[in-house]
């Protein structure tokens, strides 16, 4: 996936992984069992609201807590075809990168993007475009390395490339 | 530039006589660890990698412990997986129920985790080895797979931020005061990408059990390890329990930090994180208002320890705990709860109106074995105080030491050990 374009979900400060997907449902590990009760305590509606394509805009610490990786993966399931955040809890970093979630770290469009507005994002760039207010920002680049691995489509396959 | 004790342990691992902070590197593991949450979505990614088998059946260690003995028949299946795993690639390190133990008070015990090793787990709390002078860090399923694999993970090296803790903290002050304080100081992101290097002669007067519930709340500060100089203690720590060498690392004194703070801990006072951040602390001195609580927890990776559970005990001893009141201790291990039961503490809890339950992370996570309704409170001695965290949207969680949560279920409120 080059780019990914959807409506905005906005969310706060330290949404942290008991919110993203609450722990009563890790008995299972199947992602559309998980995708069905993504961000539910934080957001009851969240699913029912959730666009294929549409994008997670939050402030800072996304994502901290616990390393469950079922969070990412509920993330994607529902749908979403990127999160934009000022920072990433570490794990949960790593996780979208593994899992093949786009992220993307970008302290002013995390500020200034408001729910419900219509975003692009073109990963190759970093440039996110804000189609509502028809403003620009450049997100922060991956490393090459780490960019290898969101091009192999997660780290499974890019060590079986290796 | 010097290194500190965190990126000597990543350089020696990376086959690098220096790393600098930002730099990513890819480093040999001793150890990798997973649990009945992780190592299922583990096993699944795993089975889809080009490999034999697993880089090393001495050096993964598999701990099903969240969601056992088995609370429903998902979780069942969840552990048959990995117990499966474990026998087709005759993994060492499988803890079977009636072995098994809280992951991270377990490894210790059982020797698996020494000085300079690197370890990482699909478990956030997987920095509580840096309590022993390891680098250990929690990762997810994915980098788990990989890792079990190669042998091997990615790192990007961190930059740190330097603890020096001084003096001797007074009556009822723990491990797990002076880690909330330390939150409550830099915020839940205030650590995040770092490492949290704690340095200071105030060490000397910390038990392990204290040294390893601070580096298992590292995480809360958004840290990516804690770690712990080598001293005597730590030292006499890993002789009684592991076979395995240990390596001493020291950070060089002209080692960079992005920042130091120096903690008194003789001034600390017992600390309690409110509703919904471990940022939200206050010092029972700060607790102006009553707040009564439906449920108190004692145990998990954080404070399950023998000497959590004898501050614990000290407390109960000859006291009851409030009318309505429920009180759930869990002992991290079978050897804790073994212990406990030879010195009496048990009988102590059990007297006091409590609950002794098999070793299990349960409540901490909302799994089971102590869930809260709507409206509840708990004051709980693990780790996270999240929305939902241990149950019901509007339940909440009061994050506090051993000590603070006994006496509290001794009064109903929140309540220090000193006002008893």
């Amino acid at each position: 996936m080059k780019s990914a374009k959807g409506t905005v979900h906005k969310f706060g400060d330290n949404v942290d992984t008991d919110v993203i997907i609450p722990a009563r449902y890790l008995n299972t590990s199947k992602a559309e069992e998980l995708a069905a009760h993504c961000m539910e305590d934080i957001d009851a509606d969240f699913t029912k609201k959730v666009k294929t394509g549409d994008i997670i805009v939050a402030t800072k610490n996304f994502g901290c807590g616990s390393s469950r990786e079922h969070a990412p993966i509920a993330i994607k399931a529902a749908g979403i075809s990127c999160v934009i955040a000022e920072t990433f809890a570490r794990i949960f970093y790593r996780n979208s990168i593994n899992i093949g979630l786009p992220i993307v770290e970008c302290p002013q469009a995390a500020e200034e993007i408001a729910e419900g507005d219509e975003v692009e994002v073109d990963f190759d760039s970093g440039i996110i475009t804000d189609l509502t207010t028809k403003k620009q920002y450049q997100g922060q680049a991956f490393p090459e390395f780490m960019q290898k691995i969101i091009d192999a489509e997660g780290l499974v396959n890019y060590i079986n490339a290796k | 530039m010097g290194m500190t004790m965190t990126q000597k342990i990543l350089a020696a691992h990376a086959g690098l006589d220096h790393v600098q902070a930002g730099q990513l590197i890819e480093a040999e593991l001793d150890l990798v660890l997973g649990n009945d949450i992780t190592s299922p979505v583990a096993i699944h990614e795993f089975e889809k990698m080009n490999v034999d088998g697993v880089f090393h059946k001495d050096k993964i260690a598999l701990v099903p412990d969240h969601f056992v003995p088995n609370k429903d028949i998902k979780s069942a299946e969840h552990c048959k997986c990995v117990r499966e795993f474990a026998r087709r690639n005759e993994i060492t390190n499988y803890f079977e129920v009636g072995q098994m133990g809280i992951e991270h008070a377990l490894l210790p015990e059982k020797g698996l985790t020494v000085a300079g090793d690197v370890i990482i787990g699909a478990d956030s709390h997987t920095c509580t080895y840096g309590a022993l002078g390891a680098f250990s860090t929690g990762v997810g399923s994915t980098d788990m797979a990989a890792g079990m694999a190669t042998g091997k993970a990615w790192f990007k090296v961190p930059s740190a931020i330097k603890f020096v803790l001084t003096g001797k903290p007074a009556k009822w002050i723990s491990g797990k005061d002076i880690i909330l304080h330390i939150i409550g100081m830099i915020g839940v992101d205030g650590a995040l990408y770092k490492s949290m290097e704690f340095v200071g002669d105030g060490i000397a007067y910390l038990t392990m059990d204290d040294r390893f519930t601070i580096a298992n709340m590292a995480i809360e500060a958004g840290g990516k390890n804690g770690i712990f100089p080598v001293d005597e203690l730590a030292a006499a720590y890993m002789k009684e329990h592991s076979s395995r060498e240990y390596k001493v690392y020291e950070a060089d004194e002209d080692a960079v930090y992005d920042e130091t703070y120096t903690i008194d801990l003789s001034k600390l006072r017992p600390t309690v994180a409110f509703p919904h951040l471990p940022e939200n602390t206050k010092t029972v001195d700060e607790i102006k208002e009553d707040i009564p609580i439906h449920q108190v927890v004692i145990g998990s990776c954080t404070n399950g320890r023998l000497n959590d559970l004898r501050i614990a005990a000290e407390v109960l001893k000859g006291r009851h705990i409030a009318e309505g009141m429920r009180c759930i201790v869990i002992p991290a291990t079978q050897k804790i709860y073994l212990d406990a039961m030879e010195e009496g503490l048990l009988k102590i809890f059990i007297e006091a109106g409590a609950v002794v339950s098999t070793p299990t992370c349960g409540p901490c996570l909302g799994g089971y074995m102590g869930i809260l309704a709507e409206g509840e409170r708990c004051v709980s001695t693990t780790n996270r105080n999240f929305v939902g965290r241990m149950g019901h949207v509007r339940s909440e969680i009061y994050l506090a030491s051993p000590a603070v949560a006994a006496a509290s279920a001794v009064t109903g409120r929140i309540s220090c050990p000193c006002d008893l």
